[in-house]
């Protein structure tokens, strides 16, 4: 099975190691990765700031890249989100480019999405000991169902407590160019989901996409918690740091 | 209503500093969230009523003239007069008209968003008749001459410490804190108004064709008093209220309530169909609908149109993050949260409220929780490409994006830049790993850290990775 890893250009600049662990993850799970030197951004920033031109030019240089593979896996539900729900709304009106869109648009996976419906591991590379909770990040639950995946995933970790906040399907207020044009009601958000994550009790709160992880790591910081850890999925599943460069 | 959404993010900043509204809008979690959730989880077949409710809304929306016709016809031969108003000026002097037609002097009103629309009440006002509120949120309003602040409740943003001061002070009375006794003494005040009226105007949730009749939903039983007591009676609502048929409105009402205030129905659902007849004991014996586009009919055809379906419950704003942390009236015009970030575009036009389609995260929250099935944050998009084919957005944010995009495009100026950029970062972010300020996007920096990046981008540590 031949799979593609897009890793966001978010993960490239910011965290490459949550790329290595979606890599390793995928790897142990005896897929053939494929990752694409040349792949960069799959537009979605343009896209939800009107820029529908710039968007599809670079979901066309995607299809380029990944077009081969069975399937194409990404560690972010908003960037698969873009993908697979809204790729095939930029070329409604583009016969010729449209089948090729929606035949990778229905091959595309979020990672932990991917690990549980169509590979359907039952064994977790990484271990982690200690307590968890789960952020929801919006588009992985609302554009792509992602909700009892990661959970399931994580309760095949023996050392692995999950420890649900409360209203953990409310936006942590990241929303891409959002959280800089709107800081302060984005920072507001993002306190009171860290309210939540604290009260919680967890020592490290998880999520999916590494925009949120960001901005609830940035506001933890600033409001004085340096112990809350801030985790991605993937560093958790394949190895608390995702550790295999 | 004067439009003030051009000041969005100022006001906005405000809110979230007002401790007092701030405390109130914590009541919405409770009280609309979880309420609406129970209210839902009662209807085993939620998901079924809600296909049928959006498909009607929509048919409606498809074939609004045939509709509305079919409306004017029956209401008309069961006697009631309907109007229509291309605009708020046209609307405003119809009801003026009516007023004076049938000598009319006090005028007692229940709630309707499109006389906010409007602003009505000053209109009537200069022209010389008393205008009284009845609904008790429009009525502290009307008092705290301030507009509404939700759809259906417009008096969210008070506490009830606030309202108690404000009764005082207006009413001269002994100050009371109890909500029983404030709810008793504007009782009081307003029961000789009902009786003293010579005109009560309501809003409509829907009117239906096949009857001509005017259905509203209230919890206070001022909407009856007003649309029975008086001898005049006008109904105002917007073209795109109308329903096929009775059994229509009785599957829209399934959900209106449960989406709206977390009730399975409202205390009154009253449906007014004609004048009093001969052997009726109550009722008003001149009955007349405005009906109002302004601006309604030219979102037809257009990407905009399923906004049309919205039937104003008000669950997309309780459901709302953005409005949950800085309230209604930052949005600076009638309708607030992600209903009004797509109408007040629509309605006031798209470069008067340039903040408001952007000020969104797309979290989803408000199409899920929507009754008839309005894709919200599509349309906010798609508001947000009009401003950008219409170049209303600022410079340094089109020129920000035109390099991402430019740079984006070209893997090799995208693998230099980006590990010059990362490595960069990383040495800003010091031994701590974390930014407390960088030029550009303050906005981020002013109310959170950065955490630096790792210093190497993936794609450069991937190329040189050792082949296992």
């Amino acid at each position: 099975m031949r799979v593609g890893l897009f890793v966001t250009c978010l993960v490239d600049l910011m965290r490459p190691s949550i790329g290595f662990a979606a890599l390793r993850l995928l790897e142990t799970a005896g897929c053939e990765v494929v990752v694409p030197s040349t792949q960069t951004c799959c537009g979605q920033p343009g896209y939800n700031s009107g820029d529908e031109k710039s968007a599809r030019v670079l979901a066309r240089k995607l299809l380029r890249e990944f077009e081969g593979c069975d399937y194409l896996v990404l560690p972010s539900g908003s960037c698969a989100g873009m993908i697979r729900v809204h790729y095939p709304t930029l070329f409604a009106s583009d016969p010729d480019v449209l089948e090729s869109i929606q035949r990778l648009s229905a091959r595309t996976y979020e990672l932990t999405d991917f690990l549980v419906n169509v590979l359907k591991i039952e064994k977790i590379p990484g271990r982690y000991s200690g307590s968890l909770t789960y952020h929801d990040s919006c588009s992985g639950l609302r554009e792509l169902g992602v909700q009892a995946q990661p959970r399931a995933l994580l309760s095949k970790m023996p050392g692995v407590t999950l420890s649900e906040m409360t209203e953990s399907t409310t936006c942590c207020g990241f929303g891409g160019t959002f959280a800089v044009k709107y800081g302060d009601i984005s920072a507001r958000m993002a306190d009171k989901k860290c309210e939540h994550i604290v009260k919680s009790g967890a020592a490290a709160v998880v999520a999916g996409d590494l925009g949120c992880l960001l901005n609830i790591e940035g506001r933890l910081r600033r409001r004085g918690d340096l112990l809350t850890r801030t985790l991605h999925i993937a560093e958790v599943l394949a190895g608390e740091n995702g550790e295999c460069t | 209503m004067h439009v003030s959404s051009m000041h969005f993010k100022r006001k906005a900043v405000e809110k979230l500093g007002d401790e007092k509204l701030q405390q109130a809008l914590n009541k919405l979690q409770s009280k609309f969230v979880d309420g609406r959730a129970a209210a839902i989880a009662e209807l085993p077949n939620f998901n079924e009523i809600r296909d049928a409710a959006a498909d009607i809304r929509e048919r409606v929306v498809t074939q609004l003239d045939d509709y509305l016709r079919r409306f004017e016809l029956e209401a008309t031969a069961r006697g009631a007069e309907v109007h229509w108003a291309e605009s708020v000026e046209e609307a405003n002097r119809l009801m003026a008209d009516i007023a004076r037609r049938h000598h009319v002097r006090r005028i007692a009103k229940s709630k309707s968003m499109v006389s906010e629309e409007c602003a009505l009440n000053d209109h009537l006002e200069s022209e010389g008749f008393d205008v009284i509120e009845t609904d008790l949120g429009e009525y502290i309003l009307q008092l705290a001459k301030e507009p509404p602040s939700h759809i259906v409740a417009p008096v969210v943003h008070k506490s009830k410490e606030e309202i108690s001061d404000l009764f005082e002070e207006k009413h001269r009375r002994t100050r009371i804190t109890e909500i029983t006794e404030l709810c008793r003494e504007a009782r009081e005040i307003l029961r000789p108004k009902f009786l003293a009226a010579d005109m009560g105007i309501s809003g409509a949730n829907f009117i239906i064709a096949e009857t001509g009749s005017v259905l509203i939903v209230t919890n206070e039983g001022n909407g009856r008093l007003v649309t029975t007591l008086p001898r005049v009676h006008v109904a105002i609502t917007g073209i795109e209220k109308v329903v096929p048929t009775l059994e229509d409105a009785t599957t829209l009402l399934r959900l209106l309530p449960r989406s709206a205030t977390a009730q399975s129905i409202t205390n009154y659902v009253s449906i007014l169909t004609g004048t009093r007849g001969q052997n009726d004991t109550e009722g008003a014996e001149h009955f007349h609908i405005i009906l109002l586009d302004n601006s309604r009919s030219r979102l037809l055809g257009t990407e905009l149109q399923p906004m049309l379906r919205c039937i104003r419950c008000g669950a997309c704003m309780n459901h709302c993050p953005v409005y949950q942390n800085i309230g209604g009236h930052a949005y600076g015009w009638v309708y607030p949260g992600p209903m009004g970030s797509v109408l007040t575009p629509a309605f006031v036009g798209l470069e008067n409220a340039l903040d408001l389609p952007n000020a969104s995260t797309f979290c989803g929250q408000c199409a899920v929780v929507c009754p008839v099935k309005i894709p919200l944050p599509d349309l906010l998009r798609h508001l947000r490409t009009r401003q950008v084919k219409q170049g209303l957005r600022p410079w340094r944010e089109r020129v920000a994006l035109r390099i991402w995009s430019w740079v984006a495009q070209r893997p090799s100026v995208y693998g230099l830049f980006s590990r010059l950029a990362v490595r960069m970062l990383r040495l800003a972010g010091g031994k701590e790993k974390r930014l407390h300020y960088l030029p550009g996007v303050s906005g981020w920096t002013k109310g959170r850290d950065l955490p630096a990046p790792a210093g190497r981008t993936f794609h450069d540590l991937y190329r040189r990775k050792p082949i296992a």
